[in-house]
């Protein structure tokens, strides 16, 4: 056993680190240390950066520009990213549809879809949760029709982050109403100019705006848009969903937040001293390191084992990474807001519903406390909730 | 021991329930924020002709001649419906510095002012490195002919906005943390010498920030040893937030349990699962021990010994703050998204939480305090 990484490792870290702070704008970069909201151009600009330099999309298979890296090269690569504020390439496009359509799609839907979304050319968006389909997602009652050569969806689907912004979206549809509930669901693709589908925007507590609802009124699409097997949707969305799993941990933002906050703590004051010497409030940041340290451990160990696993069958052990990493991230909001103390309540939201105050009440720093707060109780909701990731747990340690 | 309300608590209490049960629903509420002052003036009015406004006041002032447990019911029912109208700014805060540091003269002058929802006050104190010591002021005050001349600035005013007059502190000497030294101003909202930018808050109440430049001020009670009366009315404050939380806790878990009750995944109701009902378990129980200490803040806030106040009043924050917290973020996760979004109801509740959880002292701040005061026992 060694748990240093080798010389080699450490080279690629580096040549990474040097890369991401030079070639993507320092602009875009502190706005994602301050955890401000991005617009679209810079996201855009930013994985066209990568893209250009092959390094947007390296755990696709390589002929479609994947880097056949190790586990441990993917995890350092994710890792210098998120220190250095360097936006994740767009979820949707690299971890999610990307590798579904890699991974099930025909080579015809291979060679249209793969490089517009390596580049974001074309922005994906997530059509999975519905109203009345949650945590039990299978429960899914958007249903999709085979009419001649086409599919005709009906239905409608809830909390689609930043559909605002893209050019399609990959639904999970019923195909057939008889089938048991995972049996009959099939992963269809849509361009969202088609006629029938209308977005509306879901204004969240934060004051912004991420999430929209989608309704698809007898929206008539190819039948070749199907990707992978007609009514083995569910195979695609499990295999999605484990790769969301592994990317929820995000250790590396919230080092990069930690240590942001044991910055800004010597400019807040508490009694006339600065907060970083308050006592209770160094112990609570180091608690957290603890919590984080360990988390980022047992994600090495994840990682190391992923050899052993069979690919596509993603370890139960990425549930820990959820549920740790969401409840850490979540902390570090909370000592946020408490490093600013009073200066957590001026609220000011600007047209990006992005939670920046613009106007100047208290340090610029303090506006977006209480937005991320309570934007980021989301991330122990979303992505399989921390319940449903518990009950996966449950089912692995005791059996039934 | 008698936990029992009398029979005029009685009255007071259902009268208040009732208007808010009937009057400041989730979707009226979403219309009086959009009011040019962000609340209703027609509330504030209703609020005056029902006497709410003269709760705390002596009856030879036209007031109610109320006491902590009337503002406790009061606060506890406009948690429920998370009034947005500055009662806690004028009534508590305002009108506490009024009946414990005012001249008569001063007192019969403005009081009956409040009464009649005329006059609409502001308590500014906090600066931008305070935080939540009330010893730390940089505001200077100067004595100029019969009055004083205020300089400096004040932030995170609660409904500074709209108030007619402020009631800031200020130093007249000692050093910026000294305990003397500070005395409280009445200021005139209009005076020349006052700038104000006013803004909303993240649970959709308002503030502001205001500046000072040479301002006229009016000592209330000594120029130079306020700090006592101020530490008074902020334990006032703090007990009556304590009871608007426990309102706020309280319809949260309603909601959240309703919505388990409702809420289908799996082929059953949420509440169903084992698992969420001992959440909506521990929901409760961190209710009922927050209206147990909001009890003991509401009895406590009353008493003549400073140091004992002090610690009672510490110690109710910090069990508030834990369970609104506790309560709040429950709520949210067992919800799921709905509860994320600006059109359901439960998010405002948990943004009010978190915010009182911040004002007058966060729940880390009262515990150390606490602990410096050697504790309850």
């Amino acid at each position: 056993m060694d748990l240093s990484f080798t010389p080699e490792e450490v080279a690629f870290r580096q040549d990474l680190r040097t890369f991401f702070t030079t070639a993507i704008p320092q602009s875009i970069r502190t706005k994602v240390l301050e955890g401000q909201h991005l617009t679209k151009e810079e996201i855009i600009t930013a994985q066209r950066i990568l893209n250009a330099n092959g390094l947007a999309v390296p755990n696709w298979p390589v002929e479609w520009g994947g880097k056949d890296w190790t586990s441990v090269q993917i995890y350092i690569y994710q890792d210098e990213m998120q220190l250095n504020g360097v936006p994740s390439p767009l979820a949707f496009n690299t971890s999610m549809v990307g590798p579904v359509i890699a991974q099930f799609g025909t080579d015809a839907q291979k060679k249209r879809y793969l490089p517009a979304a390596a580049n974001l050319d074309v922005w994906w968006c997530q059509g999975f949760s519905e109203p009345g389909a949650g945590s039990d997602l299978a429960s899914l009652r958007t249903k999709a029709e085979r009419v001649g050569d086409t599919w005709v969806i009906n239905g409608q689907k809830t909390w689609t982050t930043l559909a605002q912004h893209a050019d399609w979206i990959f639904v999970l549809c019923r195909t057939d109403p008889t089938a048991k509930k995972q049996e009959g669901i099939s992963f269809i693709l849509a361009d969202m100019n088609t006629p029938g589908i209308t977005r509306r925007p879901i204004q969240t507590i934060d004051g912004g705006h991420e999430v929209n609802e989608i309704f698809f009124d007898n929206v008539v699409v190819p039948a070749e848009n199907l990707v992978g097997e007609l009514h083995k949707g569910w195979d695609c969305a499990k295999f999605l969903l484990g790769n969301e799993r592994t990317g929820i941990a995000r250790v590396g933002t919230s080092k990069a937040r930690l240590k942001r906050i044991r910055e800004l703590a010597s400019l807040e004051f508490s009694g006339g001293s600065a907060l970083i010497n308050d006592r209770k409030f160094r112990e609570k940041l180091a608690a957290c390191e603890v919590e984080l340290k360990a988390l980022e451990m047992t994600q090495l160990r994840i990682v190391a084992d992923e050899k052993n696993h069979a690919k596509n069958k993603p370890n139960p052990a990425s549930s820990i990474l959820k549920l740790k990493g969401s409840t850490i991230q979540q902390t570090t909001t909370e000592l946020m807001m408490e490093l600013v103390g009073p200066y957590v309540m001026p609220f000011a939201a600007s047209d990006e519903g992005d939670g920046r105050n613009e106007i100047g009440y208290g340090p610029d720093y303090a506006a977006g406390t209480g937005p991320t707060y309570f934007n980021w109780r989301k991330i122990s909701i979303y992505g399989g909730s921390n319940e449903i990731q518990r009950n996966i747990v449950a089912k692995a340690i005791l059996g039934f | 021991m008698d936990f029992d309300f009398s029979e005029d608590q009685r009255l007071l209490k259902d009268s208040v329930d009732r208007l808010i049960a009937d009057r400041y629903a989730f979707e009226s509420r979403k219309h009086f924020i959009k009011e040019p002052n962000g609340w209703s003036a027609e509330m504030w009015a209703q609020y005056a002709e029902l006497g709410l406004l003269g709760l705390p006041f002596s009856e030879d002032l036209g007031g109610f001649g109320g006491g902590m447990i009337e503002t406790g019911q009061v606060m506890e029912a406009f948690g429920r419906g998370l009034v947005l109208e500055p009662y806690l700014a004028t009534v508590v805060l305002g009108g506490g510095l009024l009946r414990h540091a005012g001249s008569a003269e001063q007192q019969s002058e403005l009081i009956p002012q409040i009464i009649a929802g005329d006059l609409k006050l502001a308590f500014a104190h906090i600066e931008r490195h305070s935080r939540w010591t009330l010893n730390d002021v940089a505001v200077t005050a100067r004595k100029d002919g019969s009055g004083y001349l205020i300089n400096g600035e004040k932030g995170v005013v609660l409904h500074g906005d709209c108030a007619g007059k402020l009631l800031v502190t200020a130093r007249t000497g000692g050093a910026q943390r000294d305990a003397g030294g500070i005395g409280l101003f009445l200021v005139e909202a209009n005076d020349p010498g006052v700038s104000r930018k006013g803004y909303p808050t993240q649970d959709g109440l308002r503030a502001a920030e205001i500046a000072f430049a040479n301002a006229r001020g009016v000592p209330l009670g000594d120029p130079d040893d306020a700090l006592g009366v101020i530490e008074r009315v902020v334990d006032e404050a703090i007990a009556a937030l304590c009871a608007e939380a426990v309102g706020g806790m309280g319809e949260m878990l309603a909601v959240t349990t309703d919505y388990m009750k409702q809420r289908k995944q799996f082929g059953r109701a949420i509440g169903e699962f084992q698992v969420l009902q001992h959440r909506a378990v521990d929901m409760f129980v961190s209710l009922e021990q927050a209206k147990s200490m909001a009890m003991y803040a509401t009895m406590m806030a009353a008493s003549d010994n400073a140091a004992e106040r002090r610690q009672a009043l510490s110690a109710a924050k910090v069990q508030i703050g834990k369970s609104g917290k506790h309560i709040g973020e429950e709520a949210v996760q067992l919800h799921g998204g709905i509860a994320m979004t600006m059109e359901y109801k439960v998010g405002h509740y948990f943004k009010r939480m978190t915010m009182i959880e911040q004002m007058f002292g966060s729940t880390d701040h009262h515990l150390a305090v606490l602990t410096d005061g050697g504790g309850l026992f």
